[in-house]
Parts: structure tokens; C-alpha cells; sequence
């Protein structure tokens, strides 16, 4: 069953320039991605490349100067803005990227039985210690305020409120940085998990490594659209198998890898190039990726927007 | 031409010790790695190195002397969030231009553009604002840096140019650089020695 599709999405900024002055910012463009139920994709690309404003085009939490256009649908039904309000917190979770989204004026403890509550009233604490075990968070831990706890565990803490929640779909907005390796360990083991009981996460990060270690596919951006829909074991040995040549320019980026600095950064929504967004970094670029932004295509098991992918 | 941490210990008001009689050296020329579990004191340690915080016991050493906090300081920190280390209402210029005379070479090599000079933070990127921090700190009387989970935040292609341009004026200046990161992989790849806390 497909529990979240996306279709065509172009999100786009009124900002004011000079005065009273307007310029329209295209931050999203023609993007499509869809997701089954048990699935986990990774969203990986460059910062800025739209990764969070489409998790928040998926919750209905774009700032008021946006308007967007496309379809978004939830198991099969249009994803309304009165939709979204129900849905959100219950069905769909959000483990958003900064951890200033914690009430600053809550027990942490607190902040993660609430969102037990909507699963199970009676048992939220004992829902609450066994996530807080699992995530290595002392119990004394459920008695401070976030100002108290270090950048690791604050984002633990948003790890902890949105596995408490039993959400069906969960957008994981860059809930890594900053854990060490064993509790990164635990919080992809947490979400395969979740998973393999019938629960769809999108997860989105700039760690190439973890998800790897747990995605069913990867979903690569860029400049706002998706460049690349890769099978997990696409990216492997020297990226051969991967399609676009952003994505192997990120694979052969890793340290691990080749550590490659590639030249040149991602095209700003005020000034994008005409045809392929990739374009004027791309070694293959040529007249014909001038003329227009290439269509998204099938290839080889994945999609490419790409007129030269092979 | 070291720095040095002597025996220092820390805590925040009555908590836990953070650390203890923690001793610690990296000599000019060496790219020293620092891992370790979360909430274990690791920015806080660079906090002190940098002169930012102060021990409670001991004392941190650059050369076998005291920095005082009215002169530069050789030891200079580079955060995980670059927007929350620049000052939202002055310029990039302003803020580039506060610390020391940014050579142009310097530009090029860290790949800042000259129109990024007359941005707002804002309508910058994280990679294109971190190249802001760290060329901020390179001023010349700058022998230490301390990249604390630096380029955490940034795709991997964005990430391995930063390196390679930090790496460049590491070597050419002799400067000393540890560097924070849960990434083992970067790790392995840039330290000649890791120091787990």
C-alpha cells in the first residue's frame, strides 16, 4: 500500500527584494517521491537542497509566505491542510532538525509521556523508560530541561518523542549529528524496527552511512528536485551503479571513499540555470541540458533526471 | 610550540565532573582527533582550550605561557552551527573583516565569492557561512584551531571541500588542529592520533 505519495510538489518563497518589491523563490521545483507502508527511505543532497521544507510541505507547517502546488497524498487520499492538522503528532511524526523545537519550560520526562499518551494513558511513563533505555538517557535525565543537556542528548530526546508516539509515518529531519556511534546505532536500529512492524519512516540526513545501514531506497536531492530514486546497494565500490552524477559526486565525496571536492555549489532559487539544475557543475553537461530541465525517467530499477544517465 | 592542558578539571555549578586532572597536548604541524560519547564534555573542553571558559583546577597553556584574555587569542574555535556564530544584523563583510585583514588568496582558496561579502547570514547557506567562520579565525596570529563537529551539518561534497582547503592552510602555516567529530571515518582519514574522552 502506498502511504505516501508525492506528486510534481513546486514550493515557492514571496520575498521582499527593495522596498516594496517582490521576487518569487523557487525552493522547490517538480519533485516526486512515494513511499510504502514498512519502508524506509533515506532523502540525502545538498544543505539547502529542500530536504526539511518538504517534510514540512508533508506536515502543513510551511511558513504563511509560501505557496505550493502538486499533489500530496496520504494512504491514498489528498493530504488537506484540515487533514494535516488531525493527523499530525498522532499519525505522522516529525523528529525535527533543531533541537530548540523542545518547550524550554518542560521536564524532557514530560515532553516524551505526552506523546505516549496519544498511544497508551495508562502505561506512558513505563512506555517513556524503556525508549529513554534504549537511547542510553539516564532516568535522572526525564527531570531536566533542555537547557540542561548536551547537543547529544537533546536530540536523543526528540529521538525518544516521536518512537514513544507509535506514529505510522515518521519524518526524521536530521535526527543524527552529534550521537556518538553506539547511539546512532541504536536510534537506525530503533527505526528498522518500527519498520518492520508495519511503520514507513523518511529519513533525512547527511550521513551517506547510516542510511545505507537502513534504507530500502535512497531518495537523492538537489537544488530542490530529486535527482536520483537509487536502490540501497546502488551506492557501493566506486558508485559505477548509481545513475546521476550528483550522486556520485556525494558517494565519492565520503572520507571513506575518495574524499573528492568536487568544485562548485548548489544554484541559488534566485538565480537557477535554465535547463538541468546540475548543469553547470556536471562533466557531462552539454547543449542539449541547456534546453530544459529533464523529466524524471525509469532506469535500471530507479529513476534518474538525467538525459545522459546510463 | 604546543598547547597544553594541565590537569584541568571541570563542572557546571554542583553537577557530576565532566573531567578530571584531564592533561592533554597538541604540538603545531599535528592534527589531533577527539572522540567520544555524547554529553561527555567534549565541546566543553574546547570551550576551554579556546579561552572561552575558564577550569575550574588547572590551566591550559599555549607555548608554555597563559593567554590573557585581552590579546588574541592563538587558539581558535570553529562551531557546529555556523548561523548561530555570526551576528545576524551586520553583513558578511563586517563580520568576515572583524577579526584580521582577510588576504584575498584566502577568499579563493576557501572558495567565498566576492557578492556572498554583501549578503545577509540569512541568505547564505551552511557550507558558504562555515567557509565565513573558518576564515574568520585564520587570522595571522592564529596557531590552533578547533574544529568542533565542524562540517557536521553539511552534505559530503561540501564537506570534503572544506577539508581539503582547511588541510591546505594547516600545512602551509604549521598550525596545529584538533578536531571533534563522531565520524570515524573522517577521523581515520585526517588525525595522526585520536584522544578518546
Amino acid at each position: 500500500m502506498q502511504m505516501l505519495e508525492v506528486n510534481n510538489l513546486s514550493i515557492s518563497f514571496n520575498q521582499y527584494t527593495k522596498g516594496l518589491r517582490q521576487q518569487k523563490l523557487n525552493v522547490i521545483s517538480s519533485l516526486d517521491i512515494s513511499l510504502k507502508k514498512g519502508e524506509i527511505m533515506a532523502v540525502v543532497g545538498a544543505s539547502g537542497s529542500g530536504k526539511s521544507l518538504l517534510a514540512h510541505a508533508i506536515l502543513g507547517i510551511l511558513p504563511t509566505n509560501s505557496q505550493m502546488s502538486g499533489t500530496i497524498k496520504y494512504k491514498g487520499e489528498l493530504l488537506t491542510p484540515e487533514r494535516q492538522a488531525k493527523l499530525r503528532g498522532k499519525d505522522i511524526a516529525l523528529i525535527p532538525q533543531s533541537v530548540n523545537f523542545l518547550d524550554p519550560l518542560m521536564h524532557v520526562g514530560k515532553q516524551v509521556e505526552a506523546s505516549a499518551k496519544k498511544v497508551d494513558k495508562q502505561n506512558a511513563k513505563a512506555i517513556r523508560q524503556s525508549v529513554f533505555e534504549r537511547l542510553h538517557l539516564d532516568e535522572n535525565v526525564a527531570e531536566m530541561y533542555p537547557y540542561q543537556l548536551s547537543g547529544g542528548m537533546a536530540r536523543r530526546v526528540l529521538l525518544a518523542t516521536a518512537i514513544a508516539s507509535d506514529a505510522e509515518l515518521i519524518i526524521a529531519d536530521e535526527p543524527t549529528p552529534g550521537l556518538d556511534p553506539g547511539v546512532i546505532e541504536e536510534a537506525l536500529k530503533s527505526f528498522r524496527e518500527l519498520a518492520d512492524k508495519g511503520h514507513t519512516v523518511m529519513f533525512i540526513t547527511h550521513d551517506i552511512e547510516a542510511a545505507l545501514s537502513i534504507a530500502d531506497k535512497i531518495a537523492v536531492f538537489y537544488a530542490g528536485t530529486t535527482v536520483e530514486i537509487a536502490k540501497t546497494k546502488d551506492f557501493n565500490g566506486s558508485g559505477k551503479k548509481l545513475r546521476h552524477p550528483y550522486s556520485k559526486a556525494l558517494w565519492q565525496a565520503l572520507p571513506q571513499n575518495e574524499f573528492i571536492p568536487r568544485e562548485g555549489s548548489q544554484p541559488y532559487p534566485s538565480n537557477l540555470p535554465p535547463g538541468c539544475l546540475y548543469a553547470p557543475r556536471c562533466e557531462l553537461a552539454t547543449d542539449a541540458c541547456l534546453q530544459g530541465q529533464p523529466e524524471m525517467r525509469e532506469l535500471r530499477e530507479g529513476m534518474v533526471r538525467c538525459i545522459h544517465a546510463t | 610550540m604546543q598547547l597544553e592542558a594541565k590537569n584541568i578539571s571541570f563542572r557546571y555549578d554542583n553537577g557530576p565532573w565532566l573531567f578530571k586532572e584531564l592533561n592533554l597536548t597538541v604540538n603545531r604541524g599535528e592534527i589531533v582527533g577527539l572522540t567520544g560519547v555524547s554529553g561527555r564534555g567534549k565541546t566543553t573542553l574546547c570551550r576551554i582550550l579556546a579561552g572561552l571558559e575558564n577550569p575550574l583546577e588547572g590551566k591550559v597553556l599555549v607555548n608554555e605561557q597563559t593567554i590573557s584574555k585581552r590579546e588574541y587569542h592563538p587558539v581558535q574555535l570553529i562551531f557546529q552551527h555556523p548561523e548561530k556564530a555570526v551576528n545576524p544584523k551586520w553583513k558578511m563583510k563586517k563580520t568576515l573583516y572583524e577579526g584580521w585583514n582577510v588576504d584575498e588568496k584566502y577568499l579563493n582558496l576557501l572558495g567565498i565569492e566576492h557578492q556572498w561579502l554583501d549578503r545577509w547570514p540569512n541568505e547564505l547557506s551552511g557550507g558558504e557561512l562555515q567557509r565565513f567562520c573558518i576564515l574568520r579565525a585564520l587570522g595571522p596570529k592564529t596557531q590552533f584551531l578547533i574544529a568542533d563537529e565542524m562540517t557536521t551539518m553539511l552534505d559530503a561534497v561540501t564537506q570534503a571541500q572544506i577539508w581539503d582547503a582547511i588541510l591546505k592552510v594547516v600545512k602551509e602555516r604549521n598550525m596545529g588542529l584538533l578536531i571533534v567529530s563522531h565520524n570515524p571515518e573522517l577521523i581515520e582519514k585526517l588525525c595522526h592520533r585520536v584522544i578518546e574522552l
